[in-house]
């Protein structure tokens, strides 16, 4: 056990929870600041970790192991590689960001931070656990709190006053969807666990037990498969994409931030760390099919995106539409390509955090989400239409911004395997142009209207640092792509090698003595 | 091969240059937003820092024997194993020549600005935006490679949208920013997938391919001798470059964002949409114009694209009532002689002809302005008589105009004819279009001057601007005066030509028939200008409508784009996914334990006929056993 800092992260949202169960209801400055105080601690050993993160070493690092179930090769173990630790700093800041903006939570304020805190902790979790069976157990403990924390403090979707989903709707077809594509990767995970035959879910052994002993190609594909279908439905992978829109679109607005920021990207992040990493015949196999998907995903989600009319639909469509790039860049199996989805995902993650933040401050002083009643609430509100404008260029990949770095990688890295997929990506940035420009343009210019006379801009210290934190990691990375990338790109290389090492058949065991069937560990 | 090596002196110089602007944003942003004189000063300083360090580069320039210097510094931007990335600055004539114009001009202009924008609520804004462009500009003219060239042009092109949509309130002014933001956004994905093959076709493996521009000329003609690239693939990836171009010097079809952008302040159309941002699309053909020559493909679609554009914005130019708008379908016209010359093989003769037009354009918009500022109106027909009360103002836009004309003497003359002896001696139809168009730039600057600045006022009460204003039009004048005495083709390289007689005969009649329509028409009145239009009623009209283009965009964004292609997404997104696939799960479901559930009737003899009926099932499987 080298430090503490994963255990710190992980159990810090955890203890403010229980601490803020003991609360009394009354006690907000209280509760507030108990909660504010567990994610900045997890913010900054999130940020501890990534600056402290060895890239010459590389592989998994900050180890922590408790077994728990020996006999079915269960333990409780913690660790970061450069791909995750870099998702762990995403979901630090966006949960920090999301924390401050949860200021504008007035019901049930006890309830909301315990749900919004266990949900931080299970995301955490998931990326920080190199047990199959923790990363299951944590990511059911995120998408549980989701169930409330939508249906009692969120909103219905609403056009020209009538609803057009409901936050009843949107919470329980965001549960089911989560938990059956949750379901549908257990059963991949189960059947690898038991034809690999390695007893454990202990991610490194069973990487180490499956490199040495290939699971048959056929299987392999039937196992991807089902972790493709499974973790695609959380990505969201078209078709499977109808619930993320309605459920950000519904949820409170601290609820979208992390759930478009992050929580999305479990999905891909699962894709990239099981099912390529442990299934490299699978990969191959069906890796291809993807590029295809995505394309559809690019599009498809950009066109819908642009005849939305609610604020929160747009930005719900185009996170669909812009995890179609990441999915594309995982599609490749080149370093590249890997490296600018990763980074996607962060970039991406701060950019629908950003929006999610502002239109939530938008529809707090407006009450209303609808484009057409709004319009000229830059005058009223300067400091969020800025940055209403630079999440618009963020989101269509401006120069400057870590987004464009990230979808320049992408390209880069697809372009010898899928050029054509490709060309459709920069077709997509051109409508993700059309949608946000529209946004800006009919949320902030125009006259000042006179029902909007008495909006108030987000003048509290705390709310400004939420926007400025995100802001400012944006352009950061946006500027000086180097340090971020270079501990991407570590985990990126092996991750893509492996899939690409040519296997041998496995050899008989009786022909062959045991010492010839070890592979040394690279 | 030029040499590579760079002094520390001028390495930090040279950054100096580059960085200035960006800083001077920076601060604003950060401390000058609600202090106006800080903002101000701030930007000048910037700007004036850079002119002050290209000045001294220069300087170094000349003291140098051979003129085919190229001085380089750069820092990797990004660096990932098959793909490095550097930003820096790439000092060569073209960009210096470049520079001095971007740095030199701008100073002006922010200076014109502290006077033009005096009243303006958001006056830090602003100039919070003009240096950003500043640094965005500087970004494209010093780059060494590709991508970086990218990264400033998506920024030139973010400024540009922020500063037309300056007045956010007026509609048609946020409008404006949002097209010329999507216009070029279009022509950039072209030209984005250009820059992807480019990188694609440098190399075979990802670690053995560039974008830097003096690898890429030093490799690319090798492997194209080897016969590893095919000359259609080349074509495709000049063709799909030139995408840039045509977006961001607004060349047909895509013109039609420019003259809406003069939505934004004056000043931002003298700088950003007259002299130096649209001038980045020729740039750039100047830049890789080895890579352009080496398909004879594209160099004729580029030289017949800016034949074409020069002359039908000089139509629409005809036809205008605003003052700034006639401007502006100038800028388009004369845009489209540089992308004619570099098409027709001489990107010095395009490069000459950027540097002359950035004086005279910036000093007619700054004229305009001027006006605007005096008499808060645009549109020629309420305008007259200026002269009188506005000496200073009428004596530049007089200048201005002569320069444009292409009169004998001035700056505008030496680099147009260097165009017209060019398409003289490669293309007898361009030389046509070409010499047509110098008459029609006569007639049109003609029009505007005899109506807007002689003949009788309107009652718009005038008044001259300030020194703050009238001192940067002075030195434009000047420099529109003698920018054909700079040498500037020699100093980009270019040995000094004889006059083609025959050539200036014709430009000189066409340009004096030009004028003298123009004032025949609205001088003396001599041709009545309300019967001309009545009896030309229907070319008149269809230029009026300006070739009916903005209106097939619009048709094609609200009924196509918008109504047929999302408009069907959405509804299969709600109707098939949605509640086809989705909710259909759902009611299947619903529907399946509902039928379950009518078992579940509560009743015991539900139940026990249910357990006979299982038992007798049984016992008969068991009997058949």
């Amino acid at each position: 056990m080298s430090s503490p800092l994963l255990a710190i992260i992980l159990l810090s949202p955890l203890v403010g929870a229980l601490i803020i169960s003991a609360l009394p209801p009354q006690n907000l400055l209280g509760i507030r600041r108990i909660a504010v105080s567990s994610s900045a601690l997890c913010l900054v050993c999130a940020l501890g970790v990534i600056l402290s993160y060895d890239t010459v070493k590389a592989g998994y690092q900050q180890q922590i192991y408790l077994p728990w179930i020996p006999s079915l090769g269960i333990g409780f173990h913690l660790g970061v590689d450069g791909i995750s630790s870099v998702l762990v700093l995403l979901h630090g800041l966006c949960a920090f960001s999301g924390v401050l903006i949860s200021y504008a939570i007035t019901q049930q304020v006890k309830e909301y931070f315990i749900f919004y805190l266990t949900l931080i902790a299970g995301v955490f979790g998931v990326f920080l656990s190199i047990d199959v069976f923790f990363f299951y157990f944590f990511y059911e403990m995120a998408v549980i709190p989701m169930y409330p924390l939508i249906g009692i403090w969120g909103s219905d979707v609403k056009e020209e006053g009538v609803v057009r989903f409901s936050k009843e709707y949107a919470t329980m077809k965001l549960t089911i969807y989560l938990t059956l594509g949750a379901v549908i990767a257990l059963i991949g995970l189960l059947w690898l666990y038991v034809s690999s035959g390695s007893h454990t879910f202990d991610l490194i052994q069973m990487q180490q037990h499956l490199d040495n002993h290939p699971l048959a190609v056929s299987v392999q594909r039937s196992i991807f498969l089902l972790l493709l279908i499974g973790f695609g439905f959380i990505a969201p992978m078209w078709p499977f994409h109808s619930w993320s829109p309605i459920g950000h679109a519904a949820a409170p607005s601290a609820v979208s931030m992390l759930h478009a920021g992050v929580l999305m990207k479990l999905g891909s992040y699962a894709i990239i760390r099981l099912a390529i990493g442990l299934l490299p015949e699978g990969a191959k196999f069906w890796l291809p099919w993807v590029a295809g998907l995505c394309v559809m995903n690019i599009l498809y989600g950009g066109l819908v995106a642009m005849a939305q009319k609610d604020l929160k639909l747009v930005i719900g469509y185009s996170s669909s539409s812009h995890m179609g790039y990441v999915l594309l860049g995982t599609a490749c199996l080149t370093s590249l390509a890997l490296d600018g989805a990763v980074l996607l995902m962060f970039a991406h993650g701060l950019m629908t955090a950003l929006a999610f933040a502002m239109i939530g401050h938008i529809y707090d002083q407006t009450h209303t989400r609808y484009l057409p009643d709004l319009g000229g609430l830059a005058h009223q509100v300067p400091f969020i239409a800025t940055c209403g404008v630079i999440a618009a260029m963020a989101s269509s990949g401006l120069p400057g911004f870590a987004n464009f770095v990230a979808e320049t990688l992408v390209f880069v890295g697809a372009w010898d395997s899928h050029p054509v997929a490709v060309a459709c990506g920069v077709v997509g940035l051109v409508i993700t142009a059309v949608y946000m420009l529209r946004l800006v343009r009919g949320t902030f210019f125009g006259p000042a209207l006179r029902s909007f006379a008495s909006v108030r801009d987000a003048s509290s210290p705390f709310s400004r640092l939420s926007y400025a934190l995100l802001i400012g990691v944006l352009l950061f990375i946006g500027c000086w792509p180097r340090p971020i990338l270079k501990i991407i790109d570590v985990s990126a290389q092996s991750i893509v090698a492996r899939a690409l090492r040519q296997h041998q058949p496995e050899p008989e065991p009786e022909t062959i003595p045991v010492e010839w069937v070890k592979v040394p560990n690279p | 091969m030029p040499d590579i090596h760079l002094s520390p002196f001028i390495s930090c110089l040279s950054w100096t240059l580059l960085l200035a602007p960006l800083i001077a944003a920076s601060a604003i942003w950060l401390f000058g937003i609600h202090r106006r004189r800080l903002a101000a000063n701030l930007a000048l300083t910037g700007m004036v820092t850079s002119f002050g360090c290209a000045l001294w580069v220069f300087d170094q320039a000349l003291r140098q024997h051979s003129h085919a210097f190229a001085w380089e510094s750069s820092v990797e931007w990004l660096s990932v194993p098959g793909f490095t990335v550097s930003f820096g600055v790439l000092l060569d004539p073209l960009s210096l020549l470049m520079t001095l114009i971007v740095t030199g001009v701008g100073s002006l202009i922010f200076l014109y600005s502290t006077a033009y924008m005096k009243a303006d609520a958001a006056f830090s804004r602003y100039f919070g935006v003009l240096s950003l462009f500043a640094f965005s500009m500087l970004t494209i003219v010093l780059s060494p490679n590709w991508i970086q060239l990218f990264i400033g042009w998506e920024l030139v092109g973010f400024c540009s949208y922020l500063l037309i949509g300056h007045w956010y309130a007026k509609p048609s002014a946020a409008e404006a920013g949002k097209k010329a933001f999507m216009v070029n956004r279009v022509a950039d994905c072209g030209f984005l997938l250009g820059i992807l093959a480019l990188w694609g076709i440098s190399g075979s493996a990802a670690s053995e391919r560039t974008l830097h521009f003096h690898s890429l000329q030093a490799r690319l003609p090798d492997l194209i001798a080897s016969g590893a690239i095919p000359s259609s693939l080349l074509t495709l990836v000049g063709l799909l470059l030139f995408c840039g171009p045509i977006g961001k010097s607004a060349q047909f079809p895509l013109h039609v964002w420019l003259p809406d952008a003069m939505e934004g302040p004056t000043p931002v159309s003298a700088l950003i949409h007259a002299a130096t941002m649209v001038a980045a699309g020729v740039y750039l053909l100047c830049r890789s114009f080895w890579l352009f020559a080496m398909s004879p493909v594209t160099l004729s679609t580029i030289a017949w694209v800016g034949g074409l554009s020069a002359i039908l914005s000089a139509l629409l130019a005809v036809v205008e009532q605003d003052l700034k708008r006639i401007l502006a379908y100038s800028t388009l016209s004369q845009l489209g002689y540089m992308v004619m010359a570099v098409g027709l093989g001489s990107p010095i003769a395009g490069m000459y002809h950027l540097s002359t037009h950035a004086f005279f354009k910036a000093l007619l918009f700054l004229a305009a302005g001027s006006v605007i500022h005096g008499t808060h109106q645009q549109d020629i027909r309420k305008l007259g008589a200026l002269r009188r009360s506005m000496p200073w103002t009428s004596g530049s836009f007089a200048i201005g105009s002569l320069a444009l004309c292409g009169i004998p003497g001035l700056s505008g003359f030496f680099s147009k004819d260097a165009i017209l002896v060019l398409a003289h001696e490669r293309n007898a139809i361009l030389y046509w279009l070409a010499v047509s168009t110098a008459g029609l730039t006569a007639f049109y600057i003609g029009r505007a001057w005899f109506v807007a600045f002689t003949g009788t006022s309107h009652g718009t009460h005038a008044h001259e601007s300030p020194p703050i204003m009238t001192g940067p039009l002075s030195i434009l004048a000047v420099l529109s005066i003698v920018g054909g005495y700079l040498g500037i083709p020699h100093f980009l390289g270019h040995p000094n030509e004889t006059i083609h007689w025959q050539v200036v005969f014709t430009s000189i009649s066409a340009a004096g028939i030009g004028l003298a329509l123009s004032w025949l028409i609205y001088g003396r009145h001599w041709l009545s200008a309300q019967k001309l239009v009545l009896a030309l009623a229907v070319p008149y009209s269809f230029l009026q409508r300006r070739y009916g283009i903005d209106e097939f965009y619009n048709a094609y964004v609200t009924h196509i784009q918008q109504r047929f292609i999302a408009g069907f997404c959405a509804w299969f997104e709600r109707a098939c996914i949605i509640r086809i696939g989705v909710n259909g799960i759902a009611w299947t479901t619903y529907y399946a334990s509902w039928l379950i559930r009518l078992w579940q009737t509560g009743k015991v003899q539900t139940y026990a006929l249910t357990f006979l009926i299982g038992v007798l099932g049984l016992i008969f499987h068991l009997i058949r056993q």
